[in-house]
This record gives structure tokens, C-alpha cells and sequence, in this order.
């Protein structure tokens, strides 16, 4: 018992750091996929071609290649980053590239006469947007959303390639020191926990969204 | 008062559409523009509404051109081309997010057309015309085809046009609502709105009766 205690306080200290990176990447990604999915709308094929082959770049290889890439290639070129703003960046443009994808076939999903509908009726582009569009746009890519924020909290342990001390690398160190699976065990039920709150979260959103 | 359309020309691709067409929509007759399916109908309506360009021609509402031998006015004239005309689509396409209400009054406060708590008059005014004063707090989900009709022609209406335009306007609609439709698109007409319609429903020409004008869209290529 007196162990299991013990544990959980350096094992709570890396869960901070597994939300920390969860909630500063939802931040930022979130609203750089949707930006660049309205922007890439108003391109010229040729420039949305540049979006598109971001999209490719960050969706085709593995997050954990991109972090690396992020920390040990950068300074090659001039772009020296910490680790913990590394994997930041790295996180949320992987993410936002998800998010681009996902806002991209919500805003394809709204039908054109709705655009048309505001054009006839003059109603100014921002407020059309903002007021019609996005509100369509959150209830159809809410479930697709909700998955990726689900696999966003599991993708934080990736960032103990760079030496930073999450969840799961903590509980992996406590585990080597203890000669125990049980650090692990707690890790497993933290996360389940975690998204299990963060699931009736997004429920709730989504109905709230439904109505 | 009146809609002109002048010498109006389209093309997709090489597949001649309008060619070199004239006509006019004044508030005296209903103007109807009769045909079937792919006979260009809809693309004028589409054109007058400037939802698709013309390639050449003049379209004007009351001398405000929105294009005049086929080059279109600045986007300050087009604005005001547009508060002079209303469109009631095919599938109403009103907006699912938003209350009827909210409907109603999204374009009038974007246009800056009146103080809130005037537009909501307005609005409730509309309404009730329309036969719909408890539906004001309901979702467009929750309402009936014929319905949802009225309600997308009270929203036209906020911006107070001189003409509205129907396209199809019978299409998804049973017989009683039918007629329905037409004794409002004749009390429309009767307080001084100009009227043009799409349709390929005979019925509905019947019931507008002899205050309408019938244009068949096999004119359109002389």
C-alpha cells in the first residue's frame, strides 16, 4: 500500500505533463486545421496544392520520425528548438494536418446552395461563417473530431522520445526501479480514466451541438 | 417598375442554353417560365439571381444594373441590384442551425437594416402573414415542405425586394399545399411584389390563372 502511494505522486507529476501537451495541442491544432481548410477553400488549385502536400507529409510518416526530425534535423539548418517546444510544434502540426483533412470534408459536406443561400440574401462572408457555417461544420465533423482528440491523449507517450517525463515514461521508470508490471497497471487505468472523462465530454458537446 | 433582362446569352462549354433572349417581369402579371427539365430555366433564374454569370447581355431591377452588355457593375451596384430581388430555392435551403426566427432576421441585422427589436416586428409581422405566428422558436427540421415554403419566403421578404423569384416552387409539394401556394403567390402580387417563377408544374399555371404571363423556355433559343 505504503508503495502504491509512494508511486502515484511522481506518476500524477507525468500525468501533468501528458495533459499539458494534450490540452496545448488541441489548442493549437484545432484551429490551425480549420484556418487552413477555409483557406485552402479560396485557393487557387495550385496554392491549395501546397496544403495538400503538408497534409501528405505530416499524415504519411510517423509522428515519432517528425519529432525526431523536429529536434535533431532542425538545427541543421539553423532552427534550434527545446524539447519540450519540439515536441509542442511537432504535435500540433501533425495534428492540425488530421484536422485539415476532417474540417476539409465537413466544409465539402455543406451543401453549395447554402453558400448560395447567403449570397442572395447579402449576408457578408464572416458573419455567414460564423453565424451558418461553422455551427453545420462543428456537428458533422464532431464524431471524427472526438476520435482524433481520443488518439491525441495517447500520442502524448510520444514525447518521451525526447526525454520528457510523461505518464507512460515515468511509469516505465518506476517499473524498472520497482522490478514491478504495477506502475504500469496504474498508467493503463490513468489513461482509461482520462479518456473515459474526455469521452463524455465530447458526448456532451455533441448533443449539445444536436440541439 | 420592372425586372429586364436584354439580350442575354449563355453557353456551357459548346452547349448553346440562352440565346440572345429578351424579356420582362413587371408587378401587373406573374411572370412563369415554363419547361421541362434542362431546358435552361433554371440557369436564367440562376443568372438573374447572380448565381452564374451571363456571357453577355443586361440585367437590370428598376435601372440598377447587375450587368449591362456583359460587364457586371461593381460590387457596391451589385449589392444594391441584390436587396432588390429575392429567391425562394427549390429546397427552401434555409438555414438548419437557426431558430425561424433567427432565420428571418441573420440578413437584415448583416445588412444593417434596423434595430433588432424592429426587425423582430418585421419578422413576427412576416409570420403571421405567412400563417406561421407559433413557429418562430422552431428548427427548420420541424417543420412541413409547405412550411418551410413560407418561411424561406418571409426570410426573402426582410429585405424588402421589389421581385421575388421561385424556383420550382410546387416541386415537393402535395395538391392542397399547391394551392395554397399559389393564393399566396397571388396575395404577394395583389399588394404590388413582381413575381417570377420557374416550374415545370401545369397545375400550378392553372391556378395563377389569367394574372399570369407564361414564357416557355423553348424560346430561349430563338
Amino acid at each position: 500500500m505504503m508503495e502504491s502511494l509512494t508511486m502515484l505522486e511522481p506518476l500524477l507529476e507525468g500525468f501533468k505533463t501528458t495533459i499539458l501537451f494534450f490540452m496545448l495541442t488541441l489548442v493549437g491544432s484545432i484551429p490551425l486545421g480549420l484556418v487552413l481548410a477555409l483557406i485552402e477553400q479560396k485557393l487557387p488549385k495550385w496554392l491549395g496544392s501546397i496544403i495538400r502536400v503538408y497534409v501528405y507529409l505530416f499524415r504519411g510518416t510517423p509522428l515519432l520520425l517528425q519529432m525526431m526530425f523536429v529536434f535533431f534535423g532542425l538545427p541543421f539548418v539553423g532552427i534550434v528548438l527545446g524539447r519540450f517546444e519540439s515536441a509542442l510544434f511537432t504535435l500540433i502540426i501533425n495534428y492540425a494536418a488530421y484536422f485539415v483533412e476532417i474540417f476539409r470534408g465537413g466544409l465539402n459536406a455543406i451543401p453549395n446552395a447554402q453558400y448560395e443561400a447567403l449570397k442572395v440574401l447579402s449576408i457578408d462572408r464572416f458573419t455567414g461563417l460564423r453565424k451558418v457555417i461553422l455551427p453545420q461544420l462543428w456537428k458533422i465533423v464532431m464524431p471524427s473530431v472526438g476520435n482524433e482528440v481520443i488518439s491525441l491523449i495517447k500520442d502524448t507517450s510520444l514525447i518521451y522520445i525526447l526525454g520528457l517525463d510523461e505518464l507512460l515514461k515515468t511509469g516505465r521508470t518506476l517499473a524498472n526501479q520497482s522490478a514491478s508490471l504495477l506502475p504500469f497497471v496504474y498508467v493503463g487505468v490513468i489513461y482509461l480514466v482520462f479518456t473515459g472523462i474526455t469521452t463524455l465530454i465530447l458526448n456532451k458537446i455533441e448533443q449539445k451541438i444536436e440541439d | 417598375m420592372s425586372l429586364k433582362v436584354k439580350g442575354i446569352s449563355k453557353k456551357f462549354g459548346s452547349n448553346l442554353i440562352i440565346d440572345n433572349y429578351d424579356f420582362e417581369v413587371t408587378p401587373e402579371q406573374i411572370s412563369i417560365v415554363l419547361g421541362e427539365s434542362g431546358s435552361g430555366k433554371t440557369t436564367l433564374l440562376r443568372m438573374i439571381n447572380n448565381l452564374e454569370k451571363v456571357d453577355q447581355g443586361s440585367i437590370s431591377i428598376n435601372g440598377v444594373f447587375l450587368v449591362e452588355d456583359g460587364v457586371y457593375k461593381s460590387s457596391y451596384d451589385v449589392k444594391a441590384y441584390q436587396h432588390k430581388i429575392g429567391l425562394v430555392f427549390q429546397d427552401y435551403q434555409l438555414f438548419p442551425n437557426l431558430s425561424v426566427l433567427d432565420n428571418l432576421l441573420l440578413a437584415p441585422i448583416s445588412n444593417k437594416m434596423g434595430s433588432r427589436e424592429e426587425l423582430i416586428l418585421k419578422a413576427k409581422e412576416l409570420l403571421n402573414q405567412m400563417g406561421l405566428p407559433d413557429k418562430e422558436l422552431m428548427k427548420p427540421r420541424q417543420l412541413s415542405g409547405g412550411q418551410k415554403q413560407r418561411v424561406s419566403i418571409a426570410r426573402a421578404m426582410m429585405l424588402n425586394p421589389s421581385i421575388l423569384c421561385f424556383d420550382e416552387p410546387t416541386s415537393a409539394l402535395d395538391e392542397q399545399t399547391v394551392a395554397k401556394v399559389a393564393d399566396l403567390i397571388l396575395q404577394l402580387q395583389a399588394q404590388g411584389m413582381m413575381i417570377l417563377i420557374i416550374t415545370h408544374d401545369r397545375t400550378l399555371v392553372e391556378l395563377l390563372g389569367s394574372r399570369a404571363q407564361v414564357i416557355e423556355s423553348t424560346s430561349f433559343l430563338n
